[in-house]
């Protein structure tokens, strides 16, 4: 191998030839990376910025705090509890089933909640906070934080959910909140991103829903860094929301409690309203349920249980119920004819116990018939007769007119849900509805609130307290939003003589305290609260004549569904008018037994400002009154029951 | 007796050895480093302990390797060249059967606290070979058929083995540092324009065998070739490293948004953002500027190797520094394409900067071989 000096020098003069070129080459190169570096990192700069911005910074909306509710006096109806609740994330517990177990045997977590969690943890990225357990109470909460050094991964948190400790006595008049389903969004036009939130909770029915944007506020935003699998990695920027507007309600919880506790198991609704404001003071529905149920989500069981009650608990009766107002109509009907000039007061009308038009035969509820009678002795015994007398002489649209004009027929606007509008029939709504002429034997039907006439205990209330006031009041149900005063309604005079006004009133004031009155057992025997009111009792079925002719069959013998609604509209004191209340009592039997002892136990209420005082009562009644109060079971509102502002 | 043997005694000895070092070589290799500590320091978020720190460990760990073999008289490793590439093509044997399967590839052999990469190793040992080899062959014979032939075989077959791991980079590197060596030795052009007609037809036989039981690559190696032809294609998928690597350089601007303060690289929207892809984060933090430095950097080495080259006139040296020189060179270009969208991601690391310790070491250990030779050249 021996090779001359020649040959050496000779190749490595070749390696350096090639070694000129292949660092040209590689220079050449070089150069190309530089300009490709130039180009995207100078040229193309501005929108590679842009896009690494998208990348990196995510907006997250901080929910804000739901307004609170209040009652006329300031009682929580509807506030914000923490929910102490443990979120665990994979990647800091590592061993997850071994830290859930750790995690039983501190607090109670049932089998399956744990099966569910894993599976969940499994699902889901690592860092992905899973939540192991809700609503905890604060001794497990604390057991958790104090152990939180043996549970790796495991987060105690607190958040804000809706409670309404006052339970079911608001149920229906503030309603309740709930997770936003697809069905909210697409109602809602340029739904607020706030709404997307995992476990967001909107107004779903009655005031929380109505009201939702002054609850709601304003979500406040935070800017975070995260990465490209969205992990938080810091926070950037906070900008706090606004938490949503208190509202201030014009029920008294108090009141509202004893309503609700009067009415029982009733199904039934009871409206107590102040006669000079519009104020509603009590607005129940019987039953009633708990709204927590729904926050924290119903189970199918009991869900059912609410939808198959023939009490249909789930339904506000006091504005969505429609029924027919029987004898509470009479003083429409009353008021229609005097307006219209073709009665007087002193107008005598014979009863003989029915009433003939053409070859139609109307019956008065008095088979014997209640003789000739005027206008205050026909309001206090509840004479049909005469009422279908005179409805026939004033026609049918001034009657309708007549109750358009004391609040019936026509949706009184509240924040609560699904409002009733109520039946107000005259001959163009019927030849509308049913394509047919107005007959007479629809008037003599409307006059006494049957026949197509329905109307809402709410659209009652606002009958009674303007025929009470004289003014057309309107139902207000919220007084203050926020630190805002809500302006009471307008309340113009009705333009009604006050004559004819007196009138009516002083037949309401027979059914009390007249000694043929319909509802005299239910008088208020305080002079200075006496009491005026009506009585009705609507019928749901027709009494046929083979019935009639063996003998109507007593009610507390039918199926109940088949029985007659019990109604009672009143107010006082008759004097100086302060809070009118209707009641509703479905299939409840006659208005003057069911109906009016409820209505004046929630009338005294309103006006006394607590339990009544057995002195407001007839001596005779105060035994059964005393122990009926001992067995009710009222909420313990504290001590500062007394202070509190009366109606 | 070559021409190096009557030159011995003009060599430094002992510690003298140290101030005939290639020191501007060594300099800007640290300061490469350097820039990689720094780098790795900033996508852990501040954490040393993360990868800075065992990267420094390893950095001077490869700097006593390479003092030491540096100080080794290079006609010793010439002749120990065949032993160390029937060494290397023995350990990818052995990592073919019995090695560690990591990222859906076996490419590591476990040797106690050391993970060793023996591709890594390959593509130096591969360069020694084939130094060693036009060193004892006739220059005159270099472009003779038969004698080309025996150092294409040198290079297909651990070639092979690493495609068989599967390790696209690596092979198609040692592939191009095996045919840079080549040309150096002055292998004919004629030979470089079959074989470029080759790799062309090579490469219409792998996208026309796709789909068939014959096909050539991995499905996702096809994937990564698509998506690099349009990355827009799949943009969460495959396409997503070179979409987030370019956006990371090029929000990077002129200046960078300065020191730990990338978004991209730091906030885990790059994959590998610790190793293959810490460039991105050099090039977002530090702008043009940075990147530009690095490249410079980078090509300061490559040129003081090829100068060193020139200098000597030992054929095995030349083609050794050479050798070596255009391994560095092919690991930068191919990662900074890669990085910058302008080849499929094939994952290879860029030198001295990224995160990982096989890669580190042996080319620390592989410019030892540079220094000996730079440091016992003739004189």
């Amino acid at each position: 191998m021996k090779r001359t000096q020649r040959d050496t020098e000779d190749s490595v003069r070749g390696v350096r030839r090639r070694a000129f070129l292949m660092g040209g080459a590689m220079t050449a190169f070089v150069a190309v990376l530089g300009a490709r570096m130039r180009y995207l990192q100078v040229d193309q700069a501005e929108e590679f910025r842009l896009l690494a911005e998208e990348n990196r910074v995510n907006i997250r909306l901080i929910p804000p705090a739901r307004g609170q509710i209040f009652d006329r006096n300031g009682r929580l109806i509807a506030g914000n509890e923490q929910n102490y609740r443990v979120v665990i994330t994979r990647e800091d517990a590592g061993d997850v089933e071994m830290v859930l177990k750790r995690l039983a045997s501190i607090v109670a977590l049932p089998p399956a909640d744990i099966e569910k969690t894993l599976k969940e943890v499994e699902r889901r990225s690592p860092f992905v906070p899973i939540i192991v357990a809700d609503r905890l109470s604060w001794e497990d909460f604390s057991k958790i934080a104090i152990n939180s050094p043996s549970l790796p991964g495991v987060t105690p948190e607190v958040g804000l959910s809706r409670v309404y400790p006052l339970d079911q006595d608001f149920a229906h008049v503030v309603g309740y909140v709930g997770p936003v389903s697809e069905r909210d969004l697409e109602r809602i036009e340029n739904p607020d991103p706030v709404l997307q939130l995992p476990k967001f909770q909107i107004g779903k029915v009655g005031v929380e829903r109505w009201t939702e944007a002054e609850l709601r506020g304003r979500a406040g935003q935070k800017r975070i860094e995260v990465n490209s699998v969205g992990r938080v990695m810091r926070e950037l920027e906070r900008l706090e929301g606004d938490p949503g507007d208190d509202l201030r309600l014009t029920i008294d919880a108090e009141a509202q409690n004893f309503a609700q506790a009067r009415l029982g198991d009733e199904s039934a609704a009871m409206v107590a309203i102040d006669v000079q404001t519009g104020d509603l003071l009590a607005c129940v529905s019987a039953p009633s349920f708990d709204p927590n149920l729904f926050v924290r989500g119903i189970s199918q069981k009991d869900y059912s249980v609410l939808l198959e009650n023939d009490h249909r608990p789930l339904a506000d009766k006091t504005v969505q119920g429609a029924y027919p107002p029987g004898s509470t109509f009479k003083m429409v009907t009353a008021l229609a004819a005097l307006e219209a000039g073709v009665i007087t007061p002193q107008t005598g009308v014979y009863c003989p116990g029915h009433y003939e038009v053409g070859s139609r035969r109307f019956h008065c509820w008095k088979r014997s018939g209640h003789g000739t009678v005027s206008l205050h002795s026909a309001l206090a015994e509840s004479c049909d007769v005469y009422f279908y007398d005179i409805a026939q002489k004033v026609g049918i649209d001034k009657i309708a007119e007549m109750g358009r004009k004391l609040g019936l027929g026509i949706r009184h606007d509240l924040p609560m849900s699904a409002i009733t509008e109520g039946v107000m029939p005259d001959k163009a709504w019927k030849q509308e509805r049913y394509k047919q002429d107005w007959r007479i034997g629809d008037t003599i039907n409307a006059s006494i609130g049957q026949g197509y006439v329905l109307t809402s205990p709410l659209q009652l209330a606002v009958m009674t307290a303007r025929i009470a006031s004289g003014r057309a009041i309107q139902p207000r149900l919220v007084r203050m939003i926020g630190t805002q005063e809500v302006p009471l309604p307008e309340a113009p005079p009705l333009d009604l003589s006050s004559q004819h006004l007196a009138s009516v009133r002083r037949g309401m004031y027979e059914v009390m305290n007249g000694a043929h009155g319909t509802a005299k057992g239910s008088r208020i025997a305080d002079e200075t609260l006496l009491m005026a009111g009506k009585t009705g009792t609507a019928q749901v079925r027709n009494i046929s004549t083979q019935e009639r002719a063996s003998g109507v069959v007593r009610n507390d013998q039918l199926p109940w569904n088949r029985r007659d609604h019990a109604l009672f509209v009143c107010y006082a004191p008759f004097e100086n008018p302060r809070v009118a209340v209707s009641v509703v009592v479905e299939h409840g039997g006659g208005g003057s037994a069911v109906a009016a002892p409820i209505a004046r136990d929630l009338l005294l209420f309103c006006l006394t400002g607590g339990i009544p005082p057995l002195s407001a009562y007839p001596a005779t009644q105060r035994g059964t009154i005393e122990s009926r109060f001992k067995d009710m079971k009222l909420r313990d509102f504290g001590a500062d029951s007394t202070t509190r502002s009366r109606a | 007796m070559s021409f190096l043997e009557y030159r011995i005694k003009t060599a430094p000895t002992g510690l003298r050895k140290v101030l005939h070092l290639n020191w501007p070589v060594i300099l800007m290799m640290t300061a490469v480093a350097a820039v990689g500590f720094l780098m790795l320091y900033s996508v852990s978020g501040g954490r040393m302990e993360l990868w800075a720190e065992p990267q420094m460990k390893r950095f001077g760990l490869g700097m006593a390797l390479m003092f030491f073999v540096a100080f080794i008289p290079v006609w010793f490793w010439r002749n120990m060249s065949a032993l160390a590439y029937l060494v290397s093509v023995g350990l990818l044997l052995v990592v073919e059967f019995f090695g560690h399967v990591g990222m859906g590839a076996q490419r590591w052999i476990n040797l106690g606290p050391l993970v060793l990469q023996p591709s890594e190793m390959m593509k130096f040992t591969l360069v020694m070979a084939l130094a060693a080899y036009y060193d004892w062959l006739d220059p005159k014979k270099v472009s003779r058929p038969l004698w080309v032939l025996l150092p294409v075989l040198l290079i297909v077959m651990p070639t092979i083995l690493v495609l068989m791991q599967p390790n696209l980079g690596t092979s198609v590197m040692l592939l191009a540092v095996g045919a840079a060596v080549m040309f150096c030795a002055g292998v004919s052009w004629w030979y470089f324009g079959a074989v470029a007609g080759l790799v062309g037809g090579a490469i219409y036989g792998v996208f026309a065998l796709r789909g068939t039981p014959w096909q050539f690559l991995h499905d996702y190696q096809y994937a990564r070739i698509d998506t690099f032809l349009d990355p827009t294609a799949d943009p969460l998928g495959a396409g997503y490293n070179i979409i987030q690597a370019k956006i990371a350089l090029g929000s990077g601007g002129w200046a960078g948004k300065g020191f730990m303060q990338g978004t991209q690289s730091r906030l885990n929207f790059l994959p590998e953002k610790h190793t293959d892809f810490i460039f991105t984060t050099l090039a977002e933090e530090f702008g043009f500027v940075g990147a530009f430095s690095l490249l410079l950097l980078y090509a300061g080495i490559i040129g003081f190797c090829i100068v060193s080259a020139l200098q000597n006139r030992d054929r095995f040296s030349q083609l050794l520094i050479l050798g070596c020189a255009a391994n560095l060179f092919f690991y930068i270009a191919v990662n900074l394409s890669m990085v910058m969208g302008m080849a499929p991601v094939v994952g290879v690391p860029l030198p001295l900067l990224s995160y990982g310790g096989s890669a580190m070491l042996v080319l620390l250990v592989g410019f030892g071989l540079v220094q000996s030779a730079h440091v016992h050249r003739p004189r």
